[in-house]
């Protein structure tokens, strides 16, 4: 894995110092010597990433003018959220982006050559305060505006939680009849484990967010579908929470449209079809499962069916259940920690409308009901090993 | 050198934010936009990024408060509703405005008792009253334009009343009928009115201040990006001094000056934040000292006297709206002469004695009465005739709103999201079995529609 987090070294040390550290050091992240199971995942291959141009238009989601006519682009997914922010920047007056560091390109590169070509009065520095840039973009979207609000990470998004969940989620009904509503409202935020980002740098937050209504949460897993996503956010009007797995900025790449296009909010992707389990997962995981799942299917001569949620909530109910009517076993797979986290609703919407269809207890694999320790991250987190055994445990009921 | 250096940084920071079109700017790095600083052997100032102006000194002496040279207080009047300053102009306002600012801030005078008192007889579930804070509201909201945004926080009925919110819709919001624009879902006192551009109020203290920068913000970018058909407006944002002393006022405060966002920060001091007085609140010179330390013009008012508190409400409103536009904090001291709320017995915290002399001794409402009287504007039956009339158009709009009915159920779920979601319209279908299954359990008549009105849109 590459080491990711920082946006540039801040201090380079000298040629000399330089060679005795690469003597002396080995790979931070790398894997267990003998591993079978848990080798990195090799983005230049996997199945969840469109690797070709006629891949990537073949999607039907795309608008039929994006998959006839459009050019693709291969792009990183912090390049394809940049695409999306210039496109809305260019197609809406409205829209509005601030936050902290972002005008030089953001700490992740998301909205670099942003500020200069669309100005400093829609594209610029916040104070550092997440309380107030929520609080700001709430009052922005209450006047009509569409602004795209960052939390540096969302480890940091606590100090506006309270604007979040009290003010943003419930402005419109507790406004009623007077009509008037903050859904042009985007919070964007890094989210998720990277290797070394320890307490603070590796939080997945989403399940504090999926326990209010009134806000949409959004994660993406890929390049082609966070542009899609994120304009969908951009443009619906509902305030959305938009979480980027940060370990996916560089990580992952493919072949994006080049033209502006939209995927739906609250509609789950089946990435790949199967008989005779369901792993539903969301953002980064979800490459881990396919490798797993890869794994599972030659080891065990099963059927797998792999389900990206998408959108954390409102979620795609129909679909999840649909799945697990047809397999009968579920697997829900998240790296935020299982104590009441997406997996608990999850599972527990599965056993309440697929009871008599399932053959085995819906597993939950997740992050340990801990926190994210330095060097413990690998243990904590999902793995394939994990997803592997669930799968097994599923089939061996 | 030096100097023009430093005026060329102000030069680029007083620079207002124009609204480049892509192209217009060509290729443009962030780093042109800042000028480097550098710390020069021989200056005799600081030169440090964070603080430019700042000359050195070897004496160690450290700031502070001078508790004997607080921030002045603007006044016009004094409790005897005499013009102070008899060299200063007259006032300049017709009779009749002044009369409105008169008969509005009585309204809510005879409103409050009343709506109290039916709180007492559980005809309501709660009440706020504004006793002794009617001037703020009425004379702020006197010396702003109707398309100005305001962001409340609970005990500005003045500003409501001002606008032309009309008593039923007092009544109807405060009875939670279907006619309540907020459909029955927030607690008495939480007045919104779209067509006269006040957000809806909401009971966590101080969120409105950021969402008063942002929409402050937005009212800018606005204009300037149609200068010809969108008018220059100011947001005005009120708050108590309990509430400055959330993170949300420093957060509104240091964003509204770093973005120069065209919001006056309207603070009603009245010394208690439910039983909390000011001593325990802060240890610096009110809130007014705070706004400086922000770079934000300040004023503090003597909020017992409508004219001070209107015409500092005007100049900085006109502040707000020159050059590059900026914030501007106004502090209005005054005594909340009612409980908190009422779920409270202030009498439990203060003596009765203290509230008693405020009451008596200065008052926004007496303090213009008296200076009306003088002016030929106003007797003692003028008065009987108003406060009869007022009382009795109160008693027919609380009647009728007590008599509505409740909003239709589905409201229960409605604008939650833009559209109601695939879960929430099998919990909808899930209640009205449980309904169905239990009728005698639940009084489903008095809620418009009955158990119809569950189906939502």
């Amino acid at each position: 894995m590459p080491l990711n987090l920082a946006p540039r070294p801040l201090f380079r040390a000298p040629a000399g110092l330089r060679a005795l550290i690469a003597a002396q050091s080995r790979f931070y992240s790398a894997p267990s010597p003998n591993a079978r199971l848990n080798l990195p995942t090799d983005f230049s291959t996997t199945p969840l990433l469109h690797h070709s141009a006629s891949s990537a238009l073949a999607n039907p989601e795309l608008p039929e003018s994006v998959r006839k006519h459009s050019k693709t682009v291969r792009q990183q997914l912090h390049e394809s959220i940049n695409s999306a922010l210039r496109h809305a920047l260019t197609q809406d007056d409205n829209v509005l982006l601030f936050g902290e560091d972002l005008a030089f390109g953001g700490v992740f590169r998301c909205s670099a050559n942003l500020h200069s070509d669309f100005g400093d009065s829609r594209v610029f520095n916040t104070p550092l305060s997440e309380q107030g840039i929520v609080g700001f973009a709430i009052g922005c979207a209450a006047q009509g505006m569409r602004p795209v609000a960052e939390i540096q990470f969302a480890d940091y998004v606590y100090p506006a939680f309270d604007q979040l969940v009290n003010e943003a989620a419930k402005f419109r009904y507790r406004a009623g009849t007077t009509g008037v509503h903050c859904g042009g409202l985007v919070v964007r935020m890094p989210c998720g484990g990277v290797g070394h980002g320890a307490l603070y740098h590796s939080q997945s937050p989403e399940s504090l967010f999926t326990h209010v209504p009134g806000l949409r949460v959004v994660m993406p897993r890929s390049p082609f579908q966070a542009k899609g996503l994120l304009a969908a956010s951009i443009a619906s009007n509902d305030p959305v929470i938009f979480m980027e797995p940060k370990n996916l900025y560089r990580a992952s790449r493919e072949e994006v449209p080049v033209d502006p296009y939209t995927l739906p909010l609250s509609k789950a992707e089946i990435l790949k079809p199967g008989k005779d389990v369901t792993v539903i997962s969301y953002g980064a995981p979800l490459y881990t499962c396919s490798d797993a799942i890869t794994h599972a299917e030659k080891d065990f001569g099963c059927s797998v069916e792999l389900i990206d949620l998408r959108t954390i909530y409102p979620w795609d109910r129909p679909t999840i259940l649909e799945s697990v009517k047809k397999t009968g076993r579920a697997v829900v797979v998240h790296e935020s920690m299982v104590n009441a986290g997406v997996g608990a609703e999850v599972a527990a919407t599965i056993q309440e409308q697929c009871f008599l269809r399932l053959e085995a207890p819906v597993q939950r694999v997740a992050g340990w009901s801990t926190h994210v320790g330095l060097v413990y991250e690998k243990f904590l987190m999902p793995d394939v090993v994990r997803v592997y055994d669930a799968i097994k445990t599923a089939i061996e009921y | 050198m030096m100097l023009a250096r430093i005026q060329q940084r102000r030069a680029i920071a007083s620079c207002p934010h124009r609204i480049p079109r892509i192209g217009e700017l060509g290729p443009q790095k962030r780093w042109k936009t800042t000028q480097a600083v550098a710390q020069q052997p021989w200056s005799d100032s600081l030169q440090f990024p964070g603080a430019i102006h700042s000359k050195f000194t070897t004496s160690l002496r450290f700031a502070s408060t001078d508790p004997n040279h607080a921030m002045s207080t603007f006044r016009i009047m004094d409790a005897e509703g005499r013009l102070v300053d008899s060299s200063r102009a007259p006032i300049n306002l017709s009779p009749e405005e002044v009369c409105k600012m008169y008969l509005d801030m009585l309204t809510v005078s005879i409103m409050d008792p009343i709506m109290q008192q039916a709180q007492r007889q559980g005809r309501l579930s709660f009440y706020m009253n504004s006793a002794g804070e009617e001037g703020i509201g009425v004379g702020s909201a006197s010396a702003l334009s109707s398309e100005d945004t305001i962001f409340l926080q609970y005990r500005e009925t003045g500003v409501f009343q001002y606008r032309g919110f009309k008593l039923e819709e007092f009544m109807n919001q405060l009875f939670a009928n279907s006619k309540d624009y907020g459909c029955g879902r927030n607690m008495p006192v939480h007045y919104g009115s779209r067509h006269l551009n006040i957000h809806t109020i909401s009971s966590p203290l101080a969120t409105q201040l950021p969402q008063a920068s942002g929409a402050a913000y937005a009212l800018k970018l606005q204009h300037l990006q149609s200068p010809s058909t969108v008018s220059k407006k100011v947001v005005a944002c009120f708050f108590g001094d309990g509430a400055a002393s959330e993170g949300d006022f420093h957060a509104a405060l240091n964003i509204a000056a770093t973005r120069s966002c065209p919001v006056i920060f309207l603070c009603r001091n009245n010394g208690y934040a439910i039983s909390t007085p000011t001593l325990e609140q802060y240890r610096g010179d009110g809130i007014a000292s705070r706004g400086v330390g922000y770079g934000i013009d300040t004023i503090r008012v003597d909020g017992n006297d409508i004219f001070a508190v209107r015409e500092a409400t005007l100049k900085a409103r006109e502040l707000a709206l020159t050059g590059e536009m900026r914030p501007i904090l106004i502090e209005a001291m005054s005594y909340r002469v009612s409980h908190h709320s009422t779920s409270d017995d202030s009498t439990k915290y203060r003596s009765g004695h203290e509230i008693d002399a405020w009451r008596r001794r200065d008052n926004p409402i007496t303090r213009l009465r008296k200076w009306m009287e003088r002016e030929g504007l106003w007797d003692e039956a003028r008065e009987k005739e108003a406060q009869n009339r007022i009382k009795k158009e109160i008693m027919k709009a609380f009647n009728e709103a007590e008599r509505e009915k409740k909003p239709r159920l589905g409201n229960l779920f409605n604008d939650v999201y833009e559209e109601l979601t695939e879960e929430q319209r099998e919990q909808v279908a899930s209640l009205r079995k449980t309904i169905e299954t239990y009728p005698a359990e639940y009084d489903v008549e008095q809620f418009e529609g009955g158990l119809d009105g569950l189906d939502t849109r």
